[in-house]
């Protein structure tokens, strides 16, 4: 293996960029935590080394772009995979236009809304999590806080942070991004369902405290 | 007439602070001297805090907790320049007693009122105790769970809680388990304490959705697993206080990433715990920040921190006139405009 860069510590992993086999990849290694107790640990990073890899996987077969797997180490709680080139739509979001902005949001919306209908939640939607690849395709990452399942409350959980993320980081669009992500996703889960999703996330941001929405 | 402009250096602020379980009141300069820092805590008979029962305690202990604080800052009356209280979130009972003992104080003085944010108040006292100057912020209380920073003039919940705050987490357990609460050992010290004397870790759900945490099947399953007492007391303390602190500090580590802040401030009521400041000092290290961690007097729910925030909004001319000064049981943190945070 040649010598490697870091390109992004992220809290819970770091990547590293690198050739292999005269491929251009991210080598994800989840390293251990010290606040934590280590048999937790090992648990953590077991399980998501090997969800992760499953979920990049089940999303392709949904018709979501990710990246491609090329190796697992679960003992070294490590996954080599493609190396998606592009700009995070964190950063596109900022630059565009309010049509084009508008327009992103709703294929974002339309690629959750393929997840959900196969199942797949991907457990921590940011715009730092996709990526505009130069073939405009929208590809999702990091899908460690993923799970299989088709309960009502994780895909409105799903959404919800989706949400909260553009709240906390563009929260000048919020609003309308948000309401294009509805749209799309809307469009691919049909309406009826997609309203009961909707309808969920109401529920749950009551449940916060201090919402103000329960004031009568 | 009063005069228009702010003497920013002259003056004192008392703050009124009646969110939840107790009522405090502190006394600060314009400079940030805390002169006075007086609490009493009511102490519920059993059970958790009955908001009527404790508005009762805060009424009963008002003019008792008002007097000793004028009495230990040496501030006179007619030395105060503007009366702050705690004007939301928390109990309703609760707010409007102090929101009242604030309006008459400030009416009689005729000075002018100034609604605080508690949430606010509690990374504000961190602030200013601390020397922390941009922080991410861990609140973890007994009913706030949050994750904060400051950006475009106001501070943003980057995570929190999606059900139960940590701090209730932890006191429902420990009532769960007879632990009693004594007014000057509150329920989480009981669990850090037998918590201390545990070392098998138990597994119980671990449950983190993005940059939230979700806490409410977690103490399901801990309260069902004392119930089969299976397990010691002392170990399901140490399980539950390693696994929750685990995921809020998994959770201000992904915003301590995701903002590269130089600074981590822990505060709330549940700071206090030892344990969870050596997690947040572990993950700030790593990341190159400095850990600040708010000193105990001031972890709790305490009227300095209100009186602080006072002197703050002051400052920038944001004073609540009494009409406006109702109480907002559901005020979010973001909703707040801090136009003195740079």
């Amino acid at each position: 293996m040649k010598s490697s860069s870091l390109i992004k510590k992220g809290a819970e992993a770091s990547l590293y960029l690198t050739q292999w086999q005269e491929r251009k990849v991210v080598i994800k290694k989840r390293l251990p935590k010290k606040y934590r107790p280590r048999r937790l640990d090992e648990q953590i990073r077991t399980y998501r080394t090997i969800h992760e890899p499953q979920l990049i996987h089940a999303a392709k077969q949904a018709g979501v772009p990710t990246p491609l797997i090329y190796l697992v180490n679960v003992k070294e709680a490590t996954i080599i995979m493609e190396f998606i080139e592009g700009k995070q739509v964190k950063e596109l979001l900022n630059t565009q236009s309010e049509e084009d902005r508008r327009r992103t949001c709703t294929r974002i919306g339309e690629s959750i809304g393929r997840l959900h209908k196969s199942g797949l939640v991907h457990g921590d939607l940011t715009t730092s999590n996709m990526i505009l690849d130069p073939e405009e395709r929208i590809v999702f990452v990091d899908f460690g806080l993923g799970e299989k399942t088709n309960e009502l409350e994780a895909k409105a959980v799903d959404l919800h942070l989706m949400k909260r993320a553009l709240q906390s980081t563009h929260y000048r669009v919020a609003q309308e991004c948000f309401d294009a992500v509805k749209d799309g996703y809307s469009s691919v889960l049909g309406s009826e369902e997609a309203k009961e999703v909707l309808g969920k996330i109401e529920e749950i941001e009551r449940r916060g405290r201090y919402v103000a929405e329960r004031q009568t | 007439m009063r005069k228009s402009r702010i003497d920013t250096n002259q003056g004192h602020c008392l703050g009124i602070e009646s969110t939840a379980d107790d009522f405090s009141v502190g006394i600060s300069t314009f400079q940030g001297g805390i002169l006075a820092n007086v609490r009493d805590t009511y102490v519920p008979q059993e059970g958790g805090i009955h908001p009527r029962e404790a508005a009762r305690h805060h009424a009963d202990a008002a003019g008792r907790v008002l007097e000793e604080s004028f009495a230990e800052s040496k501030v006179k009356p007619k030395d105060l320049t503007t009366i702050a209280f705690s004007q939301g979130p928390g109990l309703g009972p609760c707010l409007r007693t102090g929101a009242t003992v604030a309006r008459v104080l400030a009416s009689y003085l005729n000075v002018p009122l100034v609604g605080v944010n508690h949430c606010v108040a509690h990374i504000e006292i961190g602030k200013l105790t601390t020397g922390a100057e941009d922080p991410i912020t861990l609140y973890v209380s007994g009913g706030n769970t949050i994750v904060a920073a400051l950006d475009a003039g106001r501070y943003r919940v980057f995570g929190e809680t999606l059900d139960v705050a940590l701090g209730n987490c932890l006191d429902v357990f420990a009532r769960e388990a007879g632990l009693r609460q004594k007014p000057d050992l509150p329920l989480g010290a009981a669990i850090e304490k037998l918590a201390a004397k545990g070392d098998r870790l138990i597994p119980l759900p671990y449950c983190v959705k993005g940059m939230d945490i979700s806490l409410s099947g977690l103490l399901t399953a801990t309260v069902n697993l004392l119930k089969q007492s299976k397990y010691r007391l002392e170990d399901l303390c140490f399980s539950l206080q390693e696994i929750t602190f685990s995921m809020v500090t998994e959770v201000t580590e992904r915003a301590l990433a995701h903002t590269e802040k130089k600074e981590v401030l822990l505060t709330g009521g549940v700071a206090a715990n030892k344990r969870l400041q050596s997690m947040i000092r572990t993950i700030a290290e790593e990341h190159d920040a400095r850990f600040c961690v708010v000193p105990g007097e001031f972890a709790v729910d305490n009227g300095a921190m209100i009186a602080w925030t006072g002197v703050l909004a002051y400052k920038c001319n944001v004073t609540t006139p009494v009409e406006k000064s109702f109480v907002k049981l559901r005020w979010r943190l973001e909703k707040v405009e801090v136009p003195w945070a740079r």
